[in-house]
């Protein structure tokens, strides 16, 4: 089965037509000695029978209630979000490279970019990028295509996953990444006073950190600017329902993952990153944007827009070798943010904050247990624990429950912190649960 | 059609969160707040729905049109690939990398570990990443291992070689990856040059990428010499898999030679292209390569249950969050499931029967700057039409009109007014027939009323749009 219609007697006429006797002999070009050497794989199945195996390798996975994030989130998905989404006029077509026909993609693409500068306060948007570890990579080489400079400065308390793409994104390339280990759980701001020099592309920020810490980096951009350097900051989506926005701050490139409106967690794909950015930078974007004009009649309309940016045209010189991007992840996005609206969005914000702050009191209260961090904190926070945390999290999960993500793998030091995430799902008698277990297992 | 901003009434709302249960939180302080909501709009449910409903109609897709869009392979994307993938929707994947956690994700790791499996069979290499999650990050992905091969030998290598008719994430994707782009010419034959290929090949070249069939939709016979020659100044061949649905169960990269390849799931393995992505741009490599592959790899125990290998200190580290586009990868495995081997067997097959039938029917009318069998894909130039006129947009937005989804225009650049056709296999002989028909149409309407081919399209809800408008005013974000 190949979802191939052609009967015999098609393929007899399709060949006359072509001249040749047989499919075989339209592989002539392929030389003798080229050809497979195997090709061992099992027969073809019914879909039945597919979703029966899938079915079954499924089941090995394990439910268990998760207290984690590190980056992607266990938000409410409406569902709405799903049926839109799977309209297959989206999600069978291809980039949108004939706009007369693909109004729909197009339009729903401006919406979107319009969507994340109304979250960010920036001023443009492209059209989605792999994810927020990519987009914060893309976002470092845009800089230093900016500045011209050959530097950037990775806060140590940006999540270490992204940060492990951007090292291996520019390792090849004549830069230098200083990263500066974190001071409670944030930027080590003095340090980085001695470093803001003419080299220093960029300064990378995230807000909240990975340790959970909320930031107001508006001071820390007038510093940057200063010194020539753009800052970057990566934002977790649903926060902007009620954090300082990027663009506030004066931060010149905003990016972040974008799992968290309405994308599901999927074992981690697929979602999208975004990137938005102060418009004067519009031009070292990477990826397609999305740009407004007119049709013959002066209708108003939407086509892909500033692509001699992009590989298809420039080649080598383009300013990314992006090409598919996530756009349906990207749809979803969109869907979510206008299904919840203006007031939603805030309320989401809230409702995820009213849980965190009361789950970090119930954990605080648990004996042994400490809050390493005083600052403000968002929907995550970090905890000390007078053990192992990678133990505890171990022991816990045999119990059902994912408490949280231990931080001694990515800090050296802090083998006996992890980091706690509650979102608008977890309710109030799952967070005493996750209290009363971790009591238990000290 | 208003855009989402534009029907927005205050006060109306669309959904209902979930309750609180919990005393509401002491504020934050006012430093740390945005000054106003996020200009969102505010809309009922209906609202909502209705919006992106009407506007998926002003789309068509491989569901609603013949799509033949040269290089891009739309062909079906079955049903019950999206079925599949919704099974693992909740699963976090923090939770594999949780201490003990790997016993709670072996659904979703060996998934990973079964299509890496199978993708080495299908093209013969030694292992495979799932991470890369579109085709260019493959290709980048790949760029990067073969940089890491060369610096653990101590090779200084500057140079990466492709051919101008190559797909432009190429060389973007070697220039991400620091090296200097050196493209060859193709010759009369519709190959790269060989004889300036060689002339290109030094000890400093790192690669040779190379897309087999290649952008003219043909098989290079020297692909072969090719890759020997490469390996002679110890520089490593790329394949690009764009084009592998042409040869699906023929001829593997592995076997020939190539030391890298990335395969496009969203091409060739009926994964949908979500207007745009999400992709997956899986990397298969030979064994001197496995030490540099991405972290954190899925490898199987002893035991048969699957881990994540500790990671290689010669790893390149990360390309991905977490392991890449789970979801399609899933999909892909549904659909290899279901394929089987005469299945993807069949998929070529039908696929090279299709292209070469479109390719006869039209060779009359169109010029053929290449004329010989083409593999998954035909290149016609509309330099024959051009005496009056019409260029290959013309064609293109004529053929809206007629039902159909354009081919890919002006790509590959090397030839000129390209129309670059892919049917793929999951077309019908009726189907094709009429797009016959519409381009025979359209090469007489050049000929007899080319103000007829100027006006389309007629049958969309806008006309033809000013692009130079949207490049020059940069109206990217709704005020």
């Amino acid at each position: 089965m190949s979802f191939t219609p052609h009967t015999p007697e098609e393929i007899r006429e399709m060949l006359a037509t072509i001249g040749v006797g047989s499919i075989d002999d339209l592989f002539r070009p392929i030389p003798k000695e080229l050809r497979a050497r195997s090709f061992d794989l099992p027969p073809g199945i019914s879909e039945f029978e597919m979703m029966a195996r899938l079915q079954e390798m499924a089941a090995q996975n394990g439910h268990v209630v998760p207290f984690v994030g590190g980056g992607y989130y266990d938000h409410v998905i409406p569902a709405a979000v799903d049926h839109l989404a799977g309209r297959s006029e989206f999600y069978t077509a291809y980039t949108p490279y004939q706009p007369e026909i693909s109004q729909g993609s197009l339009q729903a693409l401006f919406e979107y970019q319009s969507a994340i500068c109304r979250l960010t306060s920036l001023e443009s948007s492209n059209a989605s990028l792999y994810d927020g570890g990519t987009a914060l990579a893309e976002a470092a080489m845009m800089a230093l295509r900016v500045t011209g400079r050959d530097r950037v400065i990775l806060d140590g308390a940006i999540n270490p996953f992204h940060r492990a793409i951007v090292r291996t994104y520019l390792a090849n390339l004549p830069v230098e990444i200083v990263e500066l280990p974190p001071v409670n759980g944030m930027l080590d701001r003095q340090s980085l006073d001695g470093m803001l020099d003419g080299r220093c592309a960029a300064v990378m920020v995230q807000n909240p950190t990975f340790f959970g810490c909320v930031a107001d980096y508006s001071d820390l951009a007038a510093q940057v600017h200063k010194s020539g350097a753009l800052l970057v900051s990566s934002v977790y989506a649903v926060s902007l329902g009620l954090l300082k926005t990027p663009g506030e701050m004066g931060v010149d490139i905003a990016v972040g993952d974008g799992q968290s409106l309405g994308n599901h967690l999927s074992f981690g794909g697929p979602a999208f990153g975004f990137i938005a950015a102060k418009k004067q930078y519009i031009r070292n974007m990477p990826g397609r944007i999305v740009g407004e004009t007119v049709d013959r009649e002066g209708r108003r309309g939407f086509v892909l827009t500033l692509q001699a940016r992009e590989q298809h045209i420039k080649r080598h010189k383009a300013t990314s070798n992006i090409c598919s991007n996530q756009s349906l992840c990207a749809l979803r996005g969109l869907i979510f943010l206008v299904s919840l609206g203006k007031r939603g969005l805030v309320e989401l914000a809230r409702l995820n904050r009213d849980n965190a702050e009361y789950a970090k009191r119930a954990l605080a209260a648990v004996r042994g247990v400490s809050i390493p961090f005083g600052g403000p904190t968002f929907n995550e926070f970090s905890i000390r624990l007078p053990k192992r945390a990678d133990d505890v999290v171990a022991s816990l999960l045999q119990r059902g429950i994912a408490a949280g993500v231990p931080l001694g793998s990515y800090y050296p030091g802090e083998e006996n912190s992890l980091v706690v995430t509650v979102t608008e799902k977890r309710s109030k008698a799952e967070i005493d649960l996750l209290a009363r277990e971790l009591e238990g297992a000290l | 059609m208003k855009l989402v901003y534009e029907i927005s009434v205050d006060g109306r709302k669309g959904v209902r969160l979930p309750a609180s249960d919990v005393p509401a939180a002491t504020p934050l302080p006012g430093e740390f707040l945005r000054a106003e909501p996020a200009g969102l709009p505010e809309l009922s449910e209906l609202d909502v729905v209705r919006h992106y409903t009407q506007l998926s109609r002003r789309n068509v897709g491989v569901d609603t049109t013949f799509y033949p869009l040269g290089s891009c392979t739309m062909k079906y994307n079955p049903k019950a690939l999206e079925e599949g993938a919704r099974l693992f929707l909740p699963f976090h994947p923090m939770i594999g990398l949780l201490p003990g956690g790997e016993a709670l994700a072996q659904g979703s790791l060996a998934t990973l570990y079964h299509v890496g499996d199978l993708l080495e069979e299908i093209t013969g290499m030694d292992a495979v990443t799932c991470q890369p999650m579109a085709g260019a990050h493959g290709e980048m992905t790949g760029i990067m291992l073969i940089a890491a091969y060369h610096k653990a030998k101590g090779n200084k290598k500057k140079y990466v070689i492709v051919p101008d008719s190559s797909h432009g994430t190429n060389p973007a994707s070697a220039a991400m990856v620091g090296y200097q782009v050196v493209t060859i010419p193709t010759a009369p034959y519709g190959d790269m040059d060989l004889e300036a290929f060689k002339a290109a090949l030094n000890s400093e070249v790192a690669a040779v990428m190379m897309t087999c069939p290649n952008t003219l939709g043909l098989f290079n016979p020297h692909i072969k010499e090719i890759c020997d020659l490469a390996h002679g100044v110890d520089a490593l061949v790329y394949y690009d898999g764009a084009n592998l649905n042409a040869i699906l169960g023929q001829m593997r990269p592995g076997d020939v030679g190539f030391d890298v390849v990335h395969v496009n799931l969203h091409k060739t393995f009926g994964t949908p292209h979500g207007s745009g992505g999400p992709g997956s741009g899986p990397v298969g490599v030979k064994k001197a390569l496995i030490p540099f592959l991405p972290a954190p790899r899925v490898v199987r125990r002893k035991d048969g249950g699957f881990t994540l290998a500790a990671d290689n200190p010669q790893s390149i580290g990360r390309t991905a969050n977490f392991f890449g586009n789970f979801g399609i990868i899933a999909r892909a495995y549904a659909y290899i499931l279901m394929l089987g081997r005469e299945g993807l067997i069949e998929v070529s097959e039908r696929a090279v029967l299709n292209a070469n039938y479109v390719m006869s029917r039209l060779k009359d009318l169109y010029d053929l700057p290449f004329d010989q069998t083409c593999m998954h894909e035909c290149v016609f130039s509309a330099s024959r039409q051009m005496q009056h006129d019409i260029h290959a947009i013309d064609i293109a937005k004529f053929l809206i009109d007629k039902g159909f989804h354009p081919p890919t225009v002006y790509f590959p650049m090397i030839v000129k007014e390209a129309m670059m056709i892919e049917p793929t296999e999951t077309e019908s002989k009726a189907t094709l027939d009429a797009f016959v028909d519409a381009m025979r149409e359209a090469a007489e309407l050049a000929e007899k009323d080319p103000a007829a081919l100027k006006r389309a399209p007629v049958t969309t809800p806008i006309s033809r749009l000013d692009e130079t408008k949207a490049a020059r005013e940069q109206n990217v974000c709704f005020a």
